[in-house]
């Protein structure tokens, strides 16, 4: 999936994105410093481990972290001409679904278990498009049928608990899509689903992608599901970007010890079962104290005096791909990465 | 993307490598924090529940030395001095009609009330839980008999059997604990059965059983303490209704007998001679609704506290 | 599925055996759901046993019968000799300690309101294995340690543990009875990647030094291959297909295991570019009510009339390699 708009016009721009919330036990910064682009019909994906941030960044553009406690430090999410962080409430329910739309996890919980699945794409089209009765109605049998989802006349008076885990995400992909949002933004949308089902859920993404010429943010964990949809990656720890790329960019030149570790801690099908994985040491870091530096140092094994200290500056190696890390100071030691790392070029 | 700003200038000696010990990123910050002390922490910061437990601790404070703050006696009866309205030089809830003072009645009332209550919740909780831990525990067809005589029991309507029971026996305090209890301990049997059933199924206990894990250690260190916080909740509301239900019950002429005072029979009096002498219903009313409210308040601060899941 | 007797070659002591497995549950209105239903297979000293499959398949009732959490509705698990299910009192208590489990869940697996120094120390406890006090915190060390911890760590509470660490503190319990043979039930699959490699190289190693065998239970396939000698795949309660790791990655013969394969991501670009997937038509039927025949007919590319009235039968078409052998295999 590598053939990309890479000249394409940007759709949204996050810029500095800096979120925190409160608990009782201090503020804890989960995204600190964030930026990225997401261009007109490519998929971006932002792969991290919990605790990286990725999820409350993706979040924040559409405006669903808890109002309670959660604290906006800085940043702006530029769409459309404004920024969504400055947006009222009511301008947001204008702009979530029709403009943005969002799919999450667990397929068993975003959809009202009490109501049939057609109203529930009917819903959205009733409020954003004015769409009434039937009208209303062909279009959402129209999407279930787009998601893939046979016999869909039948199936749009069905509840969901009547549908399996795989339907039950292309339900939620049909109302994600149902008013013809610009971008959509999919939180782990294939981690509770079978490696079938995710394969077929993937393909439909791409497939959408590519009909309706869709900008996709794809939020994940596993490389493997970023390899074969995404055009661009972001990697995130401890609430920043420490590399981005084009997906060739990332798989097979990776410039930071942390995506290395990322790339040699995956056992590939081709790897060679005598050889110890190569994790990396230590658990994901505390999100009350974060080092004053590179939020990587403290399990990396290149780590160097200047890491816990100094934040890295940007190191630009192509159009799309940099990365923040000390090793790229011309006063650093040459390092390479691990064996089982990159590759092609 | 912005670059960064350096703050220092770069030496080479910054470019040191740092040796990392793998064990050094193993280590846990902070002391530990036992689950009790977390909830407690917890609770602190819920205004309204430690409002709530102020309350409380001035009622019983009240109950057990309120009748000593006042040179009289609950029981003495003074014809002369009867009805006389509330003042603080004076009787600070005013008297009755046998010139007894309130405030002395209202704590005394107070006192039978709680230990009423205490004693009904206490036993419908031993007995439910334990009903509710062994159903669940055996599950299968002991528990499928049990669930069904627990059905049948539910479907008994409480109030009848309540007013039965206190036509039977004589109005006291013994008679109306025994009432609230034998109808009350179904719905502890329920929540103790769920829980019991859901930890049954959880990881840790089956990993104990893979272990040769024997039912007294299941029991004992595996489930108890995983419903225990549960019992606490259950008590912080089985407490203001039973004290309510008692009240109830003195209302209607069941409850305590005259000259002995419970909250209930207070308000039954009263409400009798509330046109002339409304005071002689507020107090009690005011404490009875106090201890009702302030428990239940408590409770959810409790259970929001304890709850595992909503941790940091 | 037939399956009396060796499934592996003759030669190599298998320590565990299972022959024609099955665990069915009642499910209300005189229905029946069989979770596993006819399997059969091998372990041998030093070996690890990957078995694979979807969600519903099964997987996780095999491993929780072969630990004794439930009793098997029929069939026969023979561990160093014996059939385990026989065995009764002290003998049986015996052998239980030498077959152990991990779970899957860290949040779950450990008791909230113990400190992990007792959570580790249970099996020591149970079975009378530590002598004094002193003992008993000596072994708990080194426990601990063994699992990549710090000392310290045992007088501290599950929750205050990352999810990586949970894991490893469970290894640790169910290392402390010595037990020669452990049901890992999907043990990394709720990790974060960087951590899976911590705990499987951790296993890795644990079996090197202690000669432990493996029943490694996981729906990831590439996790499996990596730590597994042979593999087993099953679907809908019985296995489709069984071989040695690199066998079955490279010549998958059930339809089932090629469409598996098929759509495992590989984080490889180019590689995702060339790839033909196999897709699966349907939903996967209820173990309640599996498909006659061939159970896998439902979805399958491949299906013929036959499939609704044959079962396949369980062969060995190469050495050490077994099929639920259908038409598609010749």
């Amino acid at each position: 999936m590598a053939s990309g708009a890479v000249n394409a016009e940007i759709v949204l721009r996050v810029s500095d994105l800096r979120i925190s919330y409160s608990t009782y036990a201090g503020e804890v910064q989960a995204v600190r410093g964030t930026s990225f682009d997401l261009r007109q019909g490519e998929t971006l994906a932002i792969v991290g481990e919990s605790g990286s941030g990725k999820s409350v960044a993706a979040r924040s553009i559409m405006r669903l972290n808890p109002e309670s406690n959660t604290i906006v430090r800085g940043g702006e999410i530029l769409f459309e001409g404004e920024d969504l962080l400055k947006l009222s409430e009511r301008r947001m329910q204008a702009i979530r679904g029709p403009k943005i739309a969002m799919v999450f996890q667990d397929p068993m919980t975003s959809l009202d278990p009490t109501m049939r699945v057609g109203r529930q794409i009917t819903e959205s089209l009733k409020k954003h498009l004015g769409m009434t009765g039937n009208a209303a109605k062909r279009r959402a049998v129209e999407l279930l049928k787009l998601v893939g989802i046979p016999n869909p006349g039948d199936r749009f008076r069905q509840y969901p608990h009547q549908f399996s885990g795989g339907m039950r995400q292309r339900v939620v992909i049909a109302i994600a899509l149902a008013c013809d949002p610009q971008v959509l933004i999919a939180d782990e949308p294939t981690t509770a689903l079978d490696v079938t089902i995710q394969a077929e859920i993937l393909e439909l993404m791409r497939d959408l992608q590519a009909r309706l010429s869709m900008s996709i943010i794809l939020i994940t964990h596993d490389l493997g599901v970023v390899a074969s949809s995404a055009h661009r990656i972001a990697v995130m720890y401890g609430g920043k970007i420490v590399e981005t790329g084009t997906v060739r960019e990332i798989f097979y030149n990776p410039q930071m010890p942390y995506t290395w570790g990322l790339l040699a801690s995956i056992p590939l099908p081709t790897a060679d079962r005598s050889q110890d994985l190569i994790p990396i040491p230590g658990t994901p870091p505390d999100a009350i104290n974060l080092p004053k530096g590179c939020p990587f140092s403290a399990r990396c094994p290149y780590t160097m005096k200047v890491c816990g200290d100094e934040m890295p500056e940007v190191t630009r190696f192509s159009k799309d791909h940099w990365t923040t890390c000390w090793l790229h100071h011309p006063m650093a030691p040459k390092v390479d990465p691990p064996a089982r790392v990159g590759g092609r070029h | 993307m912005q670059t960064g700003n350096t703050q220092i200038t770069l030496t080479q000696d910054h470019f040191e490598p740092v040796k990392t010990n793998a064990r050094d990123v193993e280590v846990l910050s902070g002391p530990p924090v036992g689950f009790w002390r977390d909830a407690w922490r917890r609770l602190k910061r819920n205004r309204i529940a430690l409002v709530a437990g102020s309350i409380i601790f001035l009622v019983f404070l009240l109950a057990v030395v309120g009748p000593w703050l006042t040179p009289y006696t609950p029981f003495a009866q003074d014809l002369e001095r009867q009805y006389r309205e509330p003042s603080l030089s004076g009787f600070w809830f005013g008297t009755d009609e046998f010139g007894r003072s309130m405030f002395d009645r209202v704590w005394v009332g107070t006192r039978v009330s709680l230990y009423i209550a205490f004693l009904a919740t206490a036993l419908d909780i031993v007995i439910g839980m334990s009903y509710g831990a062994i159903s669940a525990y055996y599950g299968g067809g002991v528990d499928n008999v049990m669930q069904r005589i627990i059905e049948v029991l539910v479907g008994i309507p409480n109030l009848v059997v309540i007013i039965l029971m206190m036509l039977i026996l004589e109005p006291g305090i013994i008679a109306i604990t025994l009432a609230l209890t034998i109808t009350g301990w179904t719905s502890s049997a329920r929540l103790i059965r769920g829980q019991v059933l859901r930890l049954k199924e959880q990881e840790f206990f089956l990993a104990s059983r893979s272990l040769g894990a024997g039912t007294y250690r299941l029991i004992a260190k595996h489930l108890i303490p995983n419903v225990f916080y549960i019992v606490i909740i259950t008590l912080m509301f089985t407490v203001p209704s039973a004290v309510f239900f008692e009240a109830f019950l003195s209302f209607i002429g069941l409850g305590i007998q005259p000259p002995n005072a419970s909250l209930g029979a207070l308000i039954n009096d009263g409400a009798d001679q509330m046109r002339f002498y409304p005071y002689l219903l507020i107090f009690p009313a005011i404490v009875l609704a106090l201890i009702t409210i302030s428990f239940r308040l408590l409770g959810d601060g409790l259970r929001d506290a304890l709850d595992p899941r909503m941790r940091k | 599925m037939t399956a009396t007797g060796a499934n592996g070659s003759a030669n190599g002591r298998a320590l565990l055996e299972v022959l024609d497995l099955k665990k069915h549950f009642r499910v209300g209105r005189g229905m029946t759901l069989k979770a596993v239903d006819g399997i059969s297979l091998e372990i041998k000293k030093g070996e690890t046993f990957g078995l694979v499959g979807e969600s519903g398949c099964g997987k996780s009732t095999v491993g929780r019968t072969l630990v004794r959490l439930y009793e098997p509705s029929a069939g026969q698990v023979v561990f160093g000799g014996k059939d385990i299910h026989r065995t009764m009192g002290e003998e049986a208590r015996a052998l239980n300690r030498k077959m152990q489990m991990v779970f899957q869940d860290p949040q779950a697996s450990l008791n909230p309101r113990m400190i992990v120094g007792d959570i580790v120390a249970e099996g020591l406890d149970i079975h009378k294995l530590a002598g004094s006090g002193e003992e008993r915190l000596d072994r708990v060390h080194e426990l601990l340690e063994t699992g990549g911890l710090n000392r310290e760590h045992a007088s501290r509470y599950p929750h205050e543990f990352s999810g990586g660490q949970r894991q490893r503190i469970g290894i640790a319990r169910a290392l402390a009875v010595d037990p020669d043979f452990i049901v890992a039930d999907e043990p990394v699959s709720a990790l974060d990647v960087s951590i899976q490699a911590q705990v499987i190289n951790l296993m890795k190693q644990l079996q090197r030094e202690r000669d432990l065998i493996y029943l490694f239970i996981s729906h990831d396939l590439s996790v499996v291959k990596y730590i597994s000698d042979r593999v087993g795949v099953m679907y809908l309660g019985v296995m489709v297909e069984m071989a040695p790791s690199e066998e079955l990655y490279s010549n998958p013969l059930h339809p089932y295991t090629q469409a598996l394969l098929s759509a495992v991501p590989v984080p490889d670009p180019d590689v995702e570019l060339e790839r033909e997937r196999i897709v699966l038509e349907g939903d996967v039927p209820s173990p309640v009510d599996p498909p006659s025949g061939c159970r896998f007919r439902t979805r399958c590319p491949y299906t013929t009339e036959a499939c609704v009235h044959d079962e396949p039968a369980w062969r060995e078409v190469s050495p050490e390699h077994w099929v639920a052998a259908c038409h598609c295999v010749n």
